[in-house]
């Protein structure tokens, strides 16, 4: 069958590619979403394995109405042939080339590279006129002694295996760091059976409260604060704010953390230190976007976000970013700006220009959500001396085990002022995770801004699959006429 | 006490039984390799190429890598990714895994 409707690659399927690929097939594209887990939904929305035939997961979210209604219209455009849905697809690179049309112009043309399962050894290629990159984000840790001793995990990671496995880690669990991840972390570990000994919060809450402006834009915001509140109550999980985990011990398994209150300057303040018995530490401070694919692309970046326009449109032509990937904000800011990408690619693939009104609501939406999670992030940040916490013998760069000792010897010693340098003299960022767990606190450690690492691959490629790309590619190349050929 | 499969009214297959260092464990259908081990009460299961400590679940969602293990025989499997089949052979991987 011929289908000569332009064909759109959103890569992710959380809120944001979700909304995207709704929008865009509502609108005359074929769209191919692309996604890492077994299911639709992303982190926000991830769903349990369909063979643990969970019968109430939405005991497990917030704003599960919003949920349904895109797992409702994803499934009646897969239905109606406008949308394909590859799963367990994990995209290691999208590549872009000009395709010389018949008349001359030149065309956008995308390739996009995944591998196949969670083996990630086969290799799949899928072709398109337009990308959309909704690839989110994924946890920051800031090191501490003792965070590598098993039993302590993200605060993400902790909810991620509640949501996708119906698992927990522990019985006992302190759930720690900053942002307002750990909220939902703490009373989800909670509903779920885990005694939670303690929230431990970094930031002062308050000051937000004083933030009237802000709030006062999101009154569900306000509710949803509340509720938080009365289920930490309900649950009798004690709230510590202004303090941080000094420690984690134990040997082969947690034992205990050390928390301590901060003072003003973010110091520890001496004499507050207590120790917690739990044998699950979750901790988290704050989310870091993934933009591998958008750099290899080209993409403009501001900072660590990807840079996009009020259509949601990066500085590559054919190349649209929603979501986390474009600055951390939450599902409902992703919902909105994933619409709003959706929409304009709709538009453009078809050759028109989109007015902007069709998109008004989400674009009202967008606009109120990124000022208030402006307004959060100045609230929730890592205590400001966290670098203190990190002695010589903590491991930082967890893959390479490089320490903090080594690490400022590269930097007091060896003169080095950035964390590609800090690599080239340590190995720290140079294991499997390729910098991502460790290179906020190598930044930390160095005294630099975090900076995007320009990874040409998003995840490691076998040599082969690497060795074969763009055979296929080679092959149409060869079978088209010579006036086809590119330069 | 409240269980998460309580929780969420989860209703999977029966269990089946898996191997972790030849010592037989049970896992339901649906749970990764990680959700098998930390329903068994196991939470490291790699020790470390350098100084040999161990590792279990980190960030849970396929980032950081600190989860490896051995499975089929096969090392460096993602044990918060890969589902548990009937009959797996999983074993703690030891450094790169490719040492035995």
């Amino acid at each position: 069958m011929t289908d000569d409707r332009p064909h759109l690659a959103v890569i992710g399927a959380g809120p944001a590619g979700l909304a995207a690929t709704v929008a865009a097939a509502a609108h005359g594209v074929r769209v191919t979403l692309i996604d890492s887990a077994a299911r639709a939904g992303g982190q926000f929305y991830r769903q349990p394995a369909i063979e643990l035939n969970a019968g109430r997961p939405q005991a497990l979210h917030h704003q599960w109405r919003a949920w349904e209604r895109l797992r409702d219209a994803l499934a009646r455009h897969v239905e109606a042939g406008c949308v394909t849905h590859l799963t367990d697809h994990h995209v290691w690179l999208v590549e872009r080339q000009l395709e010389r049309q018949a008349g001359g112009a030149d065309r956008n043309a995308f390739t996009v590279h995944a591998l196949l399962g969670p083996e990630q050894q086969d290799p799949v290629e899928v072709r398109a006129d337009a990308v959309l990159l909704a690839t989110g984000g994924y946890e920051k840790v800031l090191p501490f002694p003792g965070w590598t001793v098993p039993g302590v995990l993200t605060a993400g990671g902790a909810q991620a295996m509640l949501k996708g496995t119906l698992a927990v880690p522990g019985r006992t669990a302190v759930v720690a760091g900053t942002g307002p991840l750990l909220l939902p972390v703490a009373t989800g570990l909670a509903a779920a059976g885990v005694e939670v000994a303690a929230l431990v919060e970094s930031a002062d809450p308050k000051a937000f409260a004083r933030r009237s402006r802000a709030l006062a834009a999101q009154p569900g915001k306000v509710a949803e604060g509340a509720r938080y509140a009365a289920q930490l109550l309900r649950h009798r999980v004690k709230l510590l704010t202004r303090h941080t985990v000094v420690q984690a011990h134990g040997d082969d398994r947690l034992e205990a953390v050390t928390v301590a209150a901060l003072d003003t300057d973010g110091r520890v303040r001496p004499g507050t230190a207590r120790r917690i018995a739990c044998d699950t530490l979750a901790v988290g401070h704050g989310i870091v976007p993934h933009t591998d694919l958008a750099e290899t692309l080209g993409c403009r970046l501001d900072g660590t976000d990807v840079q996009v326009d009020d259509e949601q449109r990066t500085d590559v032509p054919g190349v649209w970013a929603a979501g986390e990937t474009t600055g951390i904000g939450g599902a409902a800011l992703s919902l909105a700006e994933g619409h709003i990408a959706g929409r304009s690619a709709a538009a453009r693939l078809n050759g028109t220009e989109p007015d902007p009104r069709i998109w008004a609501p989400a674009a009202k939406s967008r606009t109120k959500l990124r000022e208030f999670f402006a307004a959060l992030d100045t609230v929730y940040a890592p205590p400001a001396r966290w670098t203190d916490l990190v002695t010589d013998d903590t491991v930082v760069c967890r893959c390479e085990e490089v320490t903090g000792g080594a690490i400022r010897e590269a930097v007091d010693g060896l003169g080095a002022g950035d964390v590609r340098t800090v690599k080239l003299l340590t190995r720290a960022g140079m294991g499997w995770c390729q910098g991502r767990m460790c290179g906020p606190a190598v930044a930390g450690l160095a005294g630099c801004e975090l900076t995007p690492s320009r990874r040409p691959f998003a995840r490691p490629v076998p040599l082969g699959v690497l060795a074969r790309a763009g055979e296929a590619e080679a092959d149409r190349s060869a079978a088209a006429p010579p006036d086809a050929l590119p330069d | 006490m409240n269980s998460p499969l309580d929780l969420a009214d989860a209703h999977p297959g029966p269990a089946f039984t898996v191997t972790l260092d030849g010592r037989a464990i049970e896992a339901l259908p649906g749970q990764t390799v990680a959700a098998a081990l930390w329903t068994a009460g196991v939470t490291s299961w790699r020790t470390t190429r350098g100084a040999g400590r161990p590792r279990g679940i980190f960030c849970g969602i396929g980032v950081c890598y600190d989860c490896l293990v051995t499975v089929n025989n096969r090392p460096n499997q993602r044990a918060c990714l890969v589902p548990a089949h009937p009959g797996d052979a999983i074993r703690t991987q030891e450094g790169t895994g490719h040492d035995d």
